[in-house]
């Protein structure tokens, strides 16, 4: 996929960014992608798939293994409460204990347990079958069990760091991604964690801060699992569709470079804020754009994006982009709005550095 | 397993339809009540007439009170039901979809008790 996006940005123009640059972008690299690994390696593919089969875990404590995964479409129900699903994956699925999910959410241990007494009672009493979904629901509930292992994740990634639900939020993922092998964005979720975790420690500073990505000791990085999480990436790539898990994870692997490719970062945005319209996405976006074509362009973006102003990144962004044109006033403007909403002390650090410039 | 499909709307949403929207209403529950027929889902199904018809009983002390009225006033009154027999939730969910009603109010599923030793 890489090779392509080379190729595209090589050819477009650089006053002009397509107007449909993702699809474009993602159709090529998957069908260059398709040819290469359809072709050559079914065989080694289920051989592989196999073998990472045979491999996972059996959680002697959990569950029979043959149903974790109807369990977990099950426990991501939307007849369920939506405040059951991470409790009930993490307790029916990850074999945790009601006093390790209490405390890693930190809910009350009676609350939690009243929560999965009610949900569990209602899959028995409701009827919710254990299953994986029919073809025609398929989509919208793979989507709900792929949100539950991100919430896990991300309830994990902090600060503070909580390294067994990230831990734990992985093997889900690899779970699902071995028992639904023809799922793209199963194995996008897959790489999107593992090439986040592999930053994890270089993420969070000795006293417990965020460390912004371009600050971050690459030293720290675990190479291990940023190729581990590319070689998923790489498998979801050769799927048909795309996601907005795999798109991510196109990201983060182009962010673990040795240097930041921001063209294909911003095609990459560019795509994913179609599939998945936001103004946080409207805003990476615009950040790609103006580090790979030009602080005027990434401005016209960021002033284009509606309901945003409360965000302190817009205007730290804003502040980027005002100052490397030259318009230092209304740059210091910008930082200082940026610096009165900033939540955390990191971030507050940053825009005064910016601001005594 | 059974599933009671409760239909709740607004209570006066039928009076508010033109005589042509109400033939079409009418036209899709037909239609509705067709299809889950010939599927061998369906157990019963009724329209009710409107809460203005409701009387609201209730007995204590030994002595029974009937008054004018539904148990509750609410803007969205129950309209109508389906009992269905089907395997799973998701089926109900599927057939509950259908219901004409479904586009304008909510409909409500309820598993009906099987076993009543393990309530």
């Amino acid at each position: 996929m890489q090779d392509a996006f080379v190729r595209a940005a090589e050819r477009w123009p650089r006053d002009g960014v397509p107007d449909n640059p993702g699809a474009w972008i993602v159709a090529t690299a998957k069908n260059r992608a398709i040819d290469r690994i359809r072709r050559e390696q079914t065989l080694a593919r289920k051989t592989e798939l196999l073998a990472r089969a045979e491999a996972l875990p059996d959680e002697e404590d959990a569950v029979i293994p043959d149903e974790r995964l109807e369990l977990l479409f099950a426990c991501c129900h939307p007849a369920l409460a939506l405040d059951a699903h991470v409790p009930l994956t993490l307790s029916l699925v990850g074999g945790l204990t009601t006093p390790e999910i209490a405390r890693a959410f930190l809910v009350p241990e009676a609350t939690l347990a009243q929560r999965l007494v009610r949900a569990k009672r209602k899959i028995r009493d409701a009827g919710i079958p254990l299953r994986v979904p029919p073809e025609h629901l398929l989509p919208e509930r793979l989507r709900s069990v792929l949100a539950t292992i991100y919430l896990v994740f991300n309830a994990g990634y902090g600060p503070p760091v909580r390294r067994e639900l990230c831990a734990e939020a992985i093997r889900l993922a690899a779970l699902l991604a071995t028992l639904m092998p023809d799922e793209v964005e199963a194995h996008g979720l897959h790489a999107l964690l593992l090439l986040q975790d592999a930053r994890r420690d270089a993420r969070v500073s000795p006293d417990g801060e965020l460390v912004l990505l371009e600050d971050q000791d690459r030293a720290l990085w675990d190479e291990a699992e940023i190729a581990q999480g590319r070689a998923a990436l790489d498998r979801s790539l050769a799927l048909p569709g795309t996601g907005p898990y795999q798109l991510q994870a196109a990201i983060a692997s182009l962010h673990a470079e040795p240097e930041s490719d921001w063209e294909q970062i911003a095609l990459l945005y560019a795509r994913l804020a179609e599939l998945q319209p936001s103004p946080v996405i409207e805003l990476n976006l615009a950040v790609a754009v103006g580090k790979a074509f030009g602080a005027e362009r990434g401005l016209a973006i960021a002033d284009a994006i509606p309901g945003l102003d409360e965000y302190h990144l817009l205007h730290s962004a804003r502040g980027h982009f005002l100052r490397e044109l030259g318009r230092e006033d209304e740059a210091r403007q910008a930082y200082e709005r940026a610096l009165a909403l900033a939540p955390s002390e990191v971030e507050r650090r940053f825009l005064r550095q910016r601001l005594e410039r | 397993m059974q599933y009671m499909l409760l239909i709740y709307g607004e209570d006066s949403g039928w009076k508010a339809l033109t005589p042509e929207q109400q033939r079409e209403m009418g036209a899709a529950y037909f239609a509705f009540t067709d299809e889950l027929r010939a599927s061998g889902k369906m157990v019963a199904g009724d329209a009710l007439q409107p809460v203005a018809t409701a009387t609201s009983v209730r007995v204590r002390g030994g002595e029974t009170l009937a008054t004018d009225g539904p148990f509750a006033e609410t803007k969205e009154a129950l309209g109508g039901y389906y009992l269905i027999d089907v395997d799973t939730l998701d089926e109900a969910i599927g057939w509950a979809a259908k219901i004409p009603g479904a586009a304008y109010g909510t409909i409500e599923v309820r598993p009906i008790v099987t076993d009543y030793e393990a309530m």
